[in-house]
């Protein structure tokens, strides 16, 4: 038996594990000290481990964003938080110019090894500016590593594996899932694996594979499919780059149907990427077309009825599904 | 530009040791070859792409880098051959990259713009303008966290303060006190945006003096000068442990690269400035305080060629990176890190 934990506690024990052992790590950000982190996933560290080492920053992504990734070359280990990831669109040009090319470029000298984590994702009623899931877009870059943890042990155990990576790892948390709740096992894991999928409800009808704030609405979604008898497998991306194309194509050959749930706009999406892959791969095991729930491509309204029209939700889900199975909704 | 008069060239006396003296001359002189070497090469398609050449400007990397130190760390920009070479990385690394060849110091995969040097600390070659500036924000506080006596040197061009990262690295470096010397090399032109089109403040010292930190303007074209000044700012960063920043007034007698037409300048202000020329200007100083002879100038001269002509050879026998390399160190092999 684990013990009940919030995602956002989950996130703030592996940040305690991790500032206590090893000293290079240090985390900066805006607001991550005295104000606690935006999401609070911080509080009280800067009590426990001093300004040096929960270091907040003025508003300058770019400047601190970039300041990390010399920092890891000088030696230490950062993690770096960005508030959203609409915000670190000002930093972007570090994260892709500089930490994803510099190893390969320098003909293989330097190794960077920093974390950046941020909130990703809509749901909040934060309008257009604060509710993107532009994940997609730091997975299309070689040598960069992105993770979404979307479960409390995910949450937990993720950020170790990160920071003993030597090479830029990016860790999106959802934002709608930092006062999710879930079991965390009491054993310690031997290893944390951040290169796989995992199967988080077992089905043989339909492979809805999706990833960050879309996994509770997937679980949703195939519960509800259940009671109307389509058994749905729900995959958990979990590590958007490098995609594990294994554990997907199993359980699309398994299900023979799949359908795809990503929060981003579905034009050159994750989503895209994935149904790509299924198709290059797995094109002979399908028994019907490729499916795929996004976000409607609008900016994410403010109002709360046009925002959840804008999302996927496990309503939208079930329709797909049962669309795809060729059932009258 | 051209409607002021230059100052003329510093004619003072040198105050140096003649070994030292001689020293900084052949350093500037080995830039000055290699480079010139490296536009014929350029027009022969043995070095291909983007090729920034440093011409004009050597006396500023000839006097600061050697105000610098073996632990501290150098960035750089796409205009960094000169940097490199005094920073200690080999010629024929440095022609061999050039070259895209496999011994090249970045094993051919970042070319002129993107030099690097590990066991040097010679962090690039950043090709992205004011992309340098965080990257040394980070070097050196993670010097400051880690109590390790080292300065971080930035060089940049006056275009970069045009960039939000300029003050964005400012504005970092001088809140937390850190280690960091700022060496904005001004030559006037970001690529053809003449300095008075593109800032509404010119006064470059100003700019960085609104963040709190000491600056200095210095004779870009004097390497005396450039040492000196470079000397006592790294002192300052050192025993302080806080940010300085100087700007270079130089200026690039070549085009930007080798694709401009150089329809922004005229001819005569690029003769004006090539009166004030760093390597006869010097040269020409110690000549006439009996420091140096004609036929050591010669002998300074030839050795630079000699070691160009060889580093050429370099290049040339160097192999290629096989095709089956593409996809080594995308990330850091398991066991290397």
């Amino acid at each position: 038996m684990g013990r009940r934990i919030s995602y956002r506690e989950a996130l703030r024990e592996g940040l305690r594990e991790a500032m206590q052992a090893d000293p290079r790590v240090f985390l900066m950000g805006e607001d991550v000290g005295r104000y606690g982190g935006s999401y609070a996933v911080s509080k009280g560290l800067l009590e426990e481990f001093g300004p040096e080492r929960i270091r907040d920053t003025p508003l300058s992504e770019l400047g601190f964003v970039g300041a990390g990734i010399g920092a890891a070359l000088g030696g230490m280990r950062p993690i770096v938080e960005v508030m959203t990831v609409n915000f670190s669109l000002l930093a972007l040009d570090p994260i892709v110019n500089t930490a994803a090319m510099l190893r390969h470029m320098s003909g293989g000298q330097f190794s960077v090894p920093v974390v950046i984590r941020m909130a990703t994702g809509a749901g909040r009623q934060v309008a257009a500016q604060h509710s993107n899931s532009f994940e997609a877009w730091y997975a299309h870059v070689p040598g960069l590593r992105v993770l979404a943890p979307a479960t409390v042990e995910d949450a937990r155990w993720m950020l170790r594996a990160a920071l003993a990576d030597p090479d830029p790892v990016l860790i999106f948390e959802h934002a709608q899932l930092y006062n999710s709740e879930g079991e965390l096992p009491e054993s310690e894991p031997l290893t944390v694996d951040i290169g796989s999928a995992r199967v988080r409800r077992s089905g043989t009808d339909v492979s809805l594979i999706t990833h960050g704030g879309s996994l509770p609405k997937a679980l949703q979604a195939a519960q509800e499919l259940a009671a109307q008898g389509v058994s749905a497998e729900v995959v958990d991306l979990r590590v958007l780059r490098p995609l594990d194309d294994a554990t997907i194509m199993a359980s699309v050959r398994k299900c023979r149907r799949a359908l795809v749930v990503d929060e981003a706009w579905r034009s050159g999406s994750l989503a895209a990427e994935v149904m790509a892959r299924i198709g290059e791969q797995a094109f002979f095991d399908l028994d019907a077309p490729l499916a795929r729930v996004c976000s409607e491509e609008v900016p994410i309204p403010y109002a709360r009825h046009m925002e959840e029209a804008a999302l996927p939700q496990a309503s939208k889900i079930v329709a797909a599904v049962l669309a795809l199975m060729g059932v009258a909704a | 530009m051209s409607d002021s008069p230059l100052p003329a060239a510093s004619a003072g006396a040198v105050p140096w040791e003649t070994s030292f003296s001689k020293a900084v001359l052949g350093d500037m002189l080995r830039i000055r070859r290699m480079e010139e070497r490296a536009a014929e090469l350029y027009g022969q398609q043995k070095i291909r792409g983007f090729l920034h050449l440093y011409i004009g400007e050597e006396a500023v990397a000839g006097g600061a880098m050697q105000a610098l130190q073996a632990p501290d760390n150098v960035v750089a920009t796409y205009r960094e051959h000169g940097h490199a070479l005094l920073r200690g990385v080999p010629m024929n690394a440095i022609m061999a990259e050039m070259y895209g060849k496999a011994l090249g110091c970045s094993r051919g995969r970042g070319g002129s713009m993107h030099l690097f040097d590990r066991s040097r600390r010679f962090f690039g070659g950043q090709a992205i303008v004011g992309g340098g500036l965080p990257l040394a924000v980070g070097l050196a506080l993670a010097d400051k966290l880690s109590q390790r006596e080292a300065l971080t040197a930035c060089f940049f061009g006056e275009g970069a303060m045009a960039e939000g990262a300029f003050h964005e690295s400012m504005n970092l470096a001088a809140l937390w006190q850190l280690p960091l010397l700022f060496c904005c090399e001004n030559n006037l032109y970001a690529m053809g945006t003449a300095l008075a089109r593109s800032e509404a403040q010119p006064d470059l010292c100003a700019k960085a003096a609104s963040y709190g930190v000491s600056t200095e303007r210095v004779d870009g074209m004097d390497v005396v000068a450039a040492h000196t000044a470079t000397q006592s700012a790294a002192q300052q960063v050192r025993e302080r442990c806080v940010p300085v920043f100087l700007e270079f007034q130089t200026y690039r007698f070549r085009a930007h690269s080798m694709f401009d037409p150089e329809l922004y300048r005229d001819k005569q202000e690029v003769q004006a400035w090539k009166q004030r020329g760093p390597i006869h200007s010097f040269s020409a100083r110690l000549k006439a305080q009996g420091s140096l002879t004609e036929q050591e100038f010669v002998a300074l001269d030839a050795t630079a060629k000699a070691e160009v002509e060889s580093a050429v050879v370099f290049a040339e026998a160097s192999p290629w990176e096989p095709v089956a390399d593409l996809w080594r160190d995308v990330t850091t092999p398991s066991g290397a890190a």
